[in-house]
């Protein structure tokens, strides 16, 4: 991928991800990590390679929750549903279900102005699931929100993918959140973005919390955090 | 997708703050209280209390007859006065006429302003094929204009609202455009991912992000199409009486009580519509935009 102004973005970039699989991809700031995911999800165009994938119901969690500041919580869940053009009845149950599984049952009527990060992300993601999405795509979803719900988002997100079973790519540059979430880590290098190494991450799912004091847990956060360091090469990122 | 995952817990905490802050939010403006009220009371005494000093210290019999005269006399040979052609029925009567030029002509102005704003909205060459026009049309002397106006539309209600319209197009314009265009870039991504079309886009994400936006405009353009409204009459010399042209023969025959009284009566239909379209404004906006926190 090259930018028009010449910024090569990705170079020589190749994978899958199968139904099943959660693949998160860290790497420094301004690797290309997110170009990738908008390539991956049709919003960007490459310059050159393929993406094969089924983007009809695709799921897309944003850095931002990108809601809708004049919807409340069980509007802005039916969102994807009332633009794919389900009838009243499906997307309101859909939407209910969502927000259940989500753990907002109760909130249905509030706006996002009074939602905390960590909630608006639940309704984001909430309104993800409503399309049941075959592929879902995860842009630092988790950035902005404190370590603590982070954390229980973390928790939240691999029980919903042990579920629903979807296939996963995920972009972070958190090392514990990507071992702890995952079926396996890519490292992505500074620009242009190319993939380092991959890690396959044994645990099984369920995960809990207590994965996280694992001595095995915590070698292979060692490993990726080795792998990331050589990412960042002789100089520091740059932004 | 019915049962709860195990390891999500339904968040109570996190909101009871939250509710909090509402109660906080729906006392008086600013936290104020009782001043929030007494304040422009003050305000008002104080102007009351300087129009008597300069009206009884600073003029003398005549002048405060035909320049200034006090407060109880416009009290009392304007507003206290009914009769056919004195007092405050005339009064009324224009206000009736220039109230309805003004509403139509905002009327107009919302409906063409926002159709011009959607339309600058999809294609950045329409935005520059029209945008600069609507600047002149903001920039030009109304005066300059008259004449034509005069012979284009005559003198009656159509002529007046066109110079209405002139006068309270612009603010629609400007707000609606500059609300359309301030969707955000991921909640376009958004409705791209989802093949969304220009229509669904527009209706679902633009047009009601664009209402705060919209309705300061409407609020500008509420007091700009009564000003329109009355600089109309006072232009159009002839057919029904509205209050620019009161106010003008008033003048002419040194009726001030009455002026006053008619200038008065302006100022309130103003003040009337700019505060319905601020109590709209809040009811629309009140769940979700910070600007609709601390309206009265």
């Amino acid at each position: 991928m090259t930018f028009p102004d010449g910024t090569e973005a990705l170079d020589g970039i190749s994978f899958g991800v199968s139904m099943g699989e959660f693949v998160t991809i860290v790497g420094p700031s301004g690797c290309g990590k997110s170009t990738l995911l908008r390539i991956a999800s049709g919003l960007l165009e490459p310059t050159s390679g393929r993406v094969e994938a089924d983007r009809e119901r695709l799921g897309y969690v944003f850095q931002d929750a990108t809601l809708l500041d004049w919807r409340n919580v069980q509007h802005n869940v039916e969102l994807l549903p009332q633009l794919h053009g389900y009838p009243k009845a499906e997307r309101k149950k859909l939407a209910r279900e969502a927000i259940e599984l989500v753990g907002l049952s109760g909130f249905e009527r509030h706006y996002p102005k009074s939602l905390s990060g960590g909630m608006k992300m639940r309704v984001s993601l909430a309104r993800t699931l409503t399309l049941a999405p075959p592929l879902f795509l995860f842009d630092e979803p988790f950035a902005a929100v404190d370590e603590i719900t982070r954390q229980r988002l973390n928790e939240e997100t691999q029980a919903l993918f042990q579920r629903e079973g979807f296939a996963g790519l995920f972009i972070t540059h958190s090392i514990s959140e990507a071992v702890f979430m995952s079926t396996r880590v890519m490292v992505m290098s500074a620009r242009p973005g190319r993939i380092l190494s991959e890690h396959e991450v044994p645990f099984s799912y369920p995960r809990h919390a207590e994965l996280r004091f694992d001595a095995r847990f915590g070698d292979l956060c060692g490993d990726v955090s080795v792998a990331l360091e050589g990412a960042h090469g002789s100089e520091e990122s740059d932004d | 997708m019915t049962e709860q995952v195990s390891g999500m817990e339904p968040v109570g905490s996190e909101a009871e703050v939250e509710t909090d802050a509402d109660i906080e939010e729906n006392e008086s403006p600013r936290g104020m209280g009782v001043w929030a009220y007494l304040a422009p009371l003050i305000t008002f005494v104080l102007i009351i209390g300087v129009w008597y000093f300069i009206s009884y210290v600073r003029m003398d019999a005549v002048r405060r007859r035909t320049a200034l005269p006090a407060p109880h006399t416009v009290f009392e040979d304007g507003l206290l006065v009914w009769e056919d052609r004195k007092g405050l029925k005339p009064i009324l009567e224009a206000l009736l006429v220039t109230s309805r030029v003004a509403l139509i002509g905002l009327g107009i102005s919302i409906a063409i302003g926002v159709l011009l704003a959607i339309v600058m909205n999809t294609a950045k060459w329409a935005e520059r094929s029209i945008f600069p026009y609507a600047v002149i049309i903001q920039v030009t002397p109304i005066l300059a204009l008259v004449p034509l106006i005069r012979n284009w539309y005559g003198f009656g209600i159509p002529a007046r609202v066109v110079v209405c319209v002139l006068i309270a197009i612009f603010p629609v314009i400007t707000n609606t455009l500059f609300g359309l265009q301030s969707a955000k870039e991921g909640h376009h991504d958004l409705f791209t991912l989802h093949h969304a079309n220009w229509l669904t886009r527009l209706w679902r994400l633009e047009m009601p992000g664009a209402m705060p936006a919209f309705l300061t405009g409407l609020r500008i353009a509420a007091g700009g199409s009564v000003i329109g409204a009355v600089v109309g009459d006072f232009f159009f010399r002839q057919g029904e009486i509205g209050l620019g042209r009161l106010i003008d023969n008033y003048q002419k025959d040194t009726r001030i009580p009455e002026l006053f009284t008619a200038t008065i009566v302006a100022c309130l239909f103003g003040i009337a519509i700019f505060l319905i379209v601020g109590w709209i404004s809040t009811r629309t906006l009140k769940h979700w935009h910070e600007s609709a926190r601390n309206y009265t």
